[in-house]
């Protein structure tokens, strides 16, 4: 397999380019939203495809907790090297009708170069607008509607939090 | 036929539960009296059906055969589904999926 730092340089440079063009003369909060939601489709579809890719040896996921697990070893090993250190739910079936799971992550390969601590914690969201998208990408394909987030407390540590969207 | 076929396999989704947790399934369905096809489906894990219409006049193809069949036919599938230009949802329109299935298709025959 390719070396993993390769794909780092990338997605660092992928945030460079996409952050460059906000230095527009009228950068609101609207501007930034629009490059989050430019890398967010960029790991929809790169998540779309692996989630086609990925689970072809595997047997059947039948339950919505496998495919979760599934993320949680196998996606993150194939992209990251590594196993997400764990995985929550938060199921409220009676007050809405979603599920909730948070994967947490205490050394983000992604983030773990920037700092360790609080510093940069503003900038880290771009930087995991990425991967949310891969998380969303790779669910779609495996059948489930989903919403992910990301947030940081302290880097490298982020946790991403994905509500299924049950119709 | 081919979507009365869908929705045996439906039926075969839904019905195989937890006890086989096998990603494929082969089976021989829908003989009709008149026209003698046989039809064979595979499901992946994202969901996606491959239905395999075969006439039944030639001595009939091995099991492994048409899971190694199958198995091309998800390679293939996969790379197209990797290709940045496909949107997925719309028809394929990869010459490399094509040639791929009609150099199946004139093996079989």
């Amino acid at each position: 397999m390719v070396d993993a730092v390769l794909f780092e340089f990338l997605h660092t440079e992928m945030v460079a380019e996409l952050w460059a063009h906000e230095a527009d003369p009228d950068p609101g909060p609207g501007e930034q939203k629009m490059n989050l939601l430019v890398l967010e489709s960029m790991g929809f579809r790169v998540g779309q495809a692996l989630g086609e890719r990925l689970p072809r040896e595997t047997l059947a996921l039948r339950e919505e907790l496998d495919v979760l697990k599934f993320l949680c070893k196998d996606l993150w090993v194939a992209v990251f090297q590594k196993q997400m250190d764990s995985l929550r739910t938060n199921h409220q079936a009676l007050l809405c009708p979603q599920g909730t799971y948070v994967l947490q992550d205490s050394s983000f390969p992604l983030l773990v170069r920037m700092a360790s601590g609080l510093q940069y914690v503003e900038e880290a969201p771009k930087f995991l607008a990425f991967t949310c998208g891969l998380l969303r990408g790779t669910l779609s394909t495996l059948g489930i509607k989903s919403l992910v987030t990301a947030s940081v407390a302290a880097l490298p540590a982020c946790r991403f939090q994905v509500v299924v969207q049950r119709s | 036929m081919v979507h009365t076929s869908l929705d045996v396999v439906d039926e075969k989704i839904s019905a195989m539960g937890k006890a086989l947790v096998d990603q494929r399934e082969l089976y021989l369905g829908l003989l009709y009296p008149t026209e003698d096809y046989k039809v064979y489906g595979y499901v992946t894990n994202s969901k996606v059906k491959f239905v395999m219409v075969v006439d039944s006049s030639n001595p009939a193809l091995r099991d492994n055969e048409i899971r190694s069949m199958f198995r091309k036919l998800h390679n293939s599938y996969t790379d197209v589904m990797c290709n940045p230009f496909y949107n997925p949802g719309d028809r394929i329109q990869s010459r490399a999926f094509d040639s791929m299935v009609t150099s199946m298709m004139i093996q079989v025959c």
